[in-house]
């Protein structure tokens, strides 16, 4: 059975056999950082092309259609044309703090990026506090959105920034907290453990009514961090144009872009890690038979299968709500999606306890 | 019951006429507030429109009543300002809530000054515009108000002149919209929200809007100046670039308004075909104003949805008028051309259709969790502030006011049909939603009802090639997709109208959206304005 592991482990004692000590960790860290960076780019632009066709197929229309077969190299053509935009840069904006906004956004998705387990021994970083640091990393991406929305100097802008503030760090506590369900369960925060206990079954499963209740409630509370529809009121158009980027261009706005569309795949990557099991195949036990064949797939294409699934969840909901208002956004996270939070930790433990 | 006998006994100074169910009473300038006054308290509670009108040694206005008691009846008061130079009337601002900004319309294009009116700005063109356009002795040199290059800031939108009653001088600058530290924010003139050029300035406290101040005139057409040099079949042109989402129900109304005074008879077969396609209009708008108003709420594939459907309407007006939105079918005595072989069956095979998607736009948006929680709740507006609005159409009929001028004062074949008025007394946002997709079931009806019954004959009666109105005043009263929409003509039986004027229902949405907001969120408003679904070409026209 191919896993990643051997391959990274075989580039590992090759680098070493040929080079120093010091060489080899920078070698290694250069392939890593070229390697994330691609998968980076490669999926956003998947993730353009395969929202507008989902959005497509809702909206009983064709979506792309010319560039390539079924407008695959759309969302490459795209890109290409965002990078050679001009970059307007305004009089009257905070110059430093108006670059650096998008950056920080990016970084903040990048880091998140690294630690997300696709194989195993496929992932950059695997700390001992996972999940922990997921959650502290994910979360710097609010202070771009807040710099942006700042520094643009701008009403429309300024308003979209202040609403995402709210809006991130209200969501960023029911997030946790589901994930804490998960922790309490699993009894470790490093994400490769987390993954390798789903083996006799996954979490969803094992973790009964609730590890489901943290499941619906982290889909919803993750789909408000990525500040898309039904939740998408920092950039709400019809009200403030393009909200706290409404003054960005070419591939600073590219920037924000893409760390929207990956920020997607993130939420999506963990939910599939915590709750369904990352890379691991779907295991039945008793069935023996089911569970070899169900081996023969290769990890990778169960992590992606069921990162997806939760992206096209996304989109379907994306595309078929109306967007909340400010107050009902607030009373949703801390009237509703908290207090269930909090009440679904204790059963958890009581779970856990009458378990062992 | 108002009467001509009733009126001058109430108003001994005042001389009435009477044609047909119109009463136009002339007041003199000094007793106009108390002419208007009397009218109120006796029940004349709808102000319509104030019509500006030139005639020649004095400048004269028109306010347009309606008792809602007995909507049949018209009342037209009128009086005039003597003095050109300084022309100074009372203003009625304070009896019903719509006067303030007709009297605006009136002071920008004559010039009229409305004694009492608090708010004295030109609506429609600039602060420093020189001239007032509809006056007859307007000088149109472009070299009086060149256009500026220069980029210039809204401070003189900030100024308000008060005028006062006493006061021997006008224009005080005494008060400002907005005071210095409040947070304004600009939306529009583009903005992806306003439903085309409507600029409103926003007062805000975080997310909640304190006042709003909506801004006119950014498209303004000049459309009633242009039509004083057009004849009259020409002028059906550009009565589709009113309201262009109702466009062949405004040129409906100019096309009754010019047979009514040539006592043309329009063939029965030409009457089906212009009711047919009104409603297939209505039903279009509708469906837009619903698309709209879905994405205001961010839910863009809502608006897909409508628009997929207005497609199969524009498709049966392709084959029929040659046109999509413009449709341009009505004409003076009768219709363009005569209807396309499938237009009958395109219109059976649609209506099976609109049902089966209406139940598919209730399931996908109006049962939505989210949806209603928006809805419900924001932006009540009273049935008596929906009257003293002028608030017409779904809007008012949402709030319990039955107005629709099909039923009241039917024309065309409406009066062959059998139809319900959709009343609603919420006066919510929801009932103002729910209305129109309820409008498009009885629109249905209607249709079903004319389609297969067309009768054979003429398409239009003949008309002479100069068509010359007799001397006199004519008015028109339709339903549009957004309220009643009226065509005032003052023809002195040349092939030019005089002055000829339409009602835009639009205009009165937008000051009804700047009474409901206060108090509401930034999302409310303009999920409010979806509601009330108005078209700026039509307060520009």
């Amino acid at each position: 059975m191919f896993h990643f592991k051997q391959l990274t482990d075989w580039i590992d004692a090759m680098l070493h056999t040929y080079l120093s000590e010091g060489w080899a960790l920078f070698v290694e860290f250069v392939i890593v950082g070229v390697a994330m960076l691609t998968v980076y780019a490669v999926l956003a632009l998947l993730l353009i092309w395969a929202e507008r066709k989902v959005c497509a197929f809702f909206q009983c229309r064709l979506g792309p259609t010319r560039v390539g077969p079924f407008g695959m190299f759309q969302s490459v053509a795209d890109m290409i044309k965002i990078l050679l935009k001009e970059i307007i840069i305004l009089n009257h904006v905070d110059h430093r703090l108006f670059r650096l906004a998008g950056f920080l956004v990016i970084i903040a998705s990048l880091c998140t990026f690294g630690a997300i387990p696709f194989d195993k021994g496929l992932h950059a970083i695997d700390f001992n506090i996972g999940v922990f640091y997921l959650l502290a990393v994910s979360s710097l991406g609010v202070v771009g959105i807040l710099l942006a929305g700042w520094s643009s100097n701008s009403k429309y802008t300024m308003i979209g920034a202040m609403r995402s503030g709210a809006q991130l760090i209200s969501y960023e506590l029911s997030c946790g907290l589901s994930l804490m369900t998960i922790v309490i369960l699993s009894g470790t925060m490093q994400l490769s453990q987390i993954v390798e206990m789903q083996s006799t079954g996954w979490f969803i499963f094992k973790g009964g009514i609730p590890a489901l209740i943290a499941f619906v409630v982290y889909l919803i509370a993750g789909h408000a961090e990525t500040n898309r529809g039904p939740f998408d009121l920092p950039e709400s158009e019809s009200e403030l144009t393009a909200g706290y980027h409404t003054e960005y261009s070419g591939i600073q706005f590219g920037f924000f872009y893409l760390a929207e569309y990956l920020n997607m795949f993130i939420i999506a990557a963990i939910a599939s890690t915590m709750f369904l099991g990352g890379w691991m195949p779907l295991h039945v036990s008793g069935w023996d038979g089911f569970n070899q064949v169900m081996d023969s797939i290769p990890p990778v294409i169960w992590f992606f299968g069921k990162t997806f699934c939760c992206v096209f969840l996304a989109l379907w909901v994306r595309w078929s709500f109306p967007r909340l208002r400010i107050d009902q956004l607030l009373k949703l996270e801390w009237k509703i999606l908290m207090p269930i939070s909090f009440l679904n930790i204790v059963l958890m433990a009581i779970w856990v306890l009458l378990l062992n | 019951m108002i009467t001509a006998e009733n009126l001058q006994s109430l108003l001994p100074f005042s001389t009435v006429e009477r044609k047909d169910s119109v009463l136009t009473l002339t007041v003199p300038a000094e007793n106009l507030q108390e002419a208007a006054t009397s009218l109120k308290n006796n029940g004349l509670d709808y102000l319509r429109d104030i019509v500006g009108i030139d005639y020649g040694e004095s400048l004269g206005i028109i306010l347009s009543l309606t008792p809602t008691k007995e909507p049949k009846t018209i009342v037209m008061l009128k009086t005039s300002a003597s003095n050109r130079e300084n022309p100074r009337l009372a203003s009625v601002e304070d009896l019903w809530l719509s006067a303030k900004l007709y009297e605006r319309e009136v002071h920008d294009f004559f010039g009229i000054v409305f004694e009492g009116n608090t708010d004295m700005r030109r609506l429609f063109l600039r602060q420093d515009w020189k001239g007032f356009p509809l006056r007859k002795d307007y000088d149109a040199n472009p070299k009086l108000n060149p256009v500026p290059t220069e980029n210039e800031n809204l401070e003189d939108l900030e100024n308000l002149p008060k005028i006062s009653v006493n006061a021997e001088e006008s224009f005080e600058k005494q008060h400002f919209v907005f005071e210095k530290e409040e947070y304004v924010v600009n939306f529009g003139p583009q903005h992806p929200a306003t439903h085309g050029v409507l600029h409103l300035r926003v007062s805000l406290e975080g997310e909640t809007i304190k006042k709003i101040d909506p801004n006119f005139g950014y498209i303004h057409r000049g459309i009633e100046k242009i039509s004083e040099i057009y004849t009259y079949p020409q002028i059906l042109h550009l009565t589709d670039r009113l309201d262009y989402l109702s466009g062949t129900i405004n040129r409906h109304a100019v096309c009754l308004a010019v047979e009514h005074g040539l006592e043309l008879e329009v063939p029965e077969r030409a009457n089906y075909i212009r009711t047919i396609i009104d409603e297939l209009t209505r039903i279009a708008s509708h469906l837009l104003g619903w698309g709209c108003m879905c994405m205001d709420m961010g839910a863009i594939t809502a608006f897909v949805y409508g628009m997929r459907d207005r497609e199969k309407i524009m498709d049966i007006f392709e084959e029929t008028c040659g046109g999509r939105l413009m449709a341009n079918h009505s004409t003076i005595g009768g219709v363009m051309s005569d209807i396309h072989p499938n237009f009958q069956r395109k219109i059976r095979e649609f209506i099976p259709y609109m049902r089966k998607m209406l139940k598919e736009h209730h399931l996908l948006f109006t049962n939505n969790p989210i949806a209603r929680g928006r809805m419900k709740g924001v932006g009540y507006l009273s049935g008596e502030d929906a009257i003293s609005l002028g608030a017409t159409g779904p809007v008012g009929r949402a709030s319990g006011w039955s107005n629709d001028t099909r039923k009241i004062e039917p024309y065309a074949a409406y009066s062959k049909v059998d139809f319900r008025e959709v009343l609603r007394e919420g006066g919510m946002t929801f009932d103002r939603y729910i209305i129109r997709l309820d409008e498009i079931e009885e629109s249905l009806k209607i249709i079903e009802q004319l389609v297969d019954n067309i009768p054979e004959g003429n398409y239009a009666a003949k008309t002479k090639a100069i068509i010359k109105l007799p001397e006199g005043e004519y008015f028109q009263r339709v339903e549009n997709a957004r309220g009643e929409f009226c065509v005032f003509i003052d023809s002195r039986g040349e092939k030019y109208p005089y002055r000829i004027h339409f009602r835009s229902p639009s205009m009165t949405l937008v000051n009804v959206l700047k009474h409901i907001t206060p108090g509401t969120k930034i999302a409310d408003l303009i999920m409010l304005g979806g509601s009330l679904d108005y078209v700026i070409p039509c307060i520009d026209r």
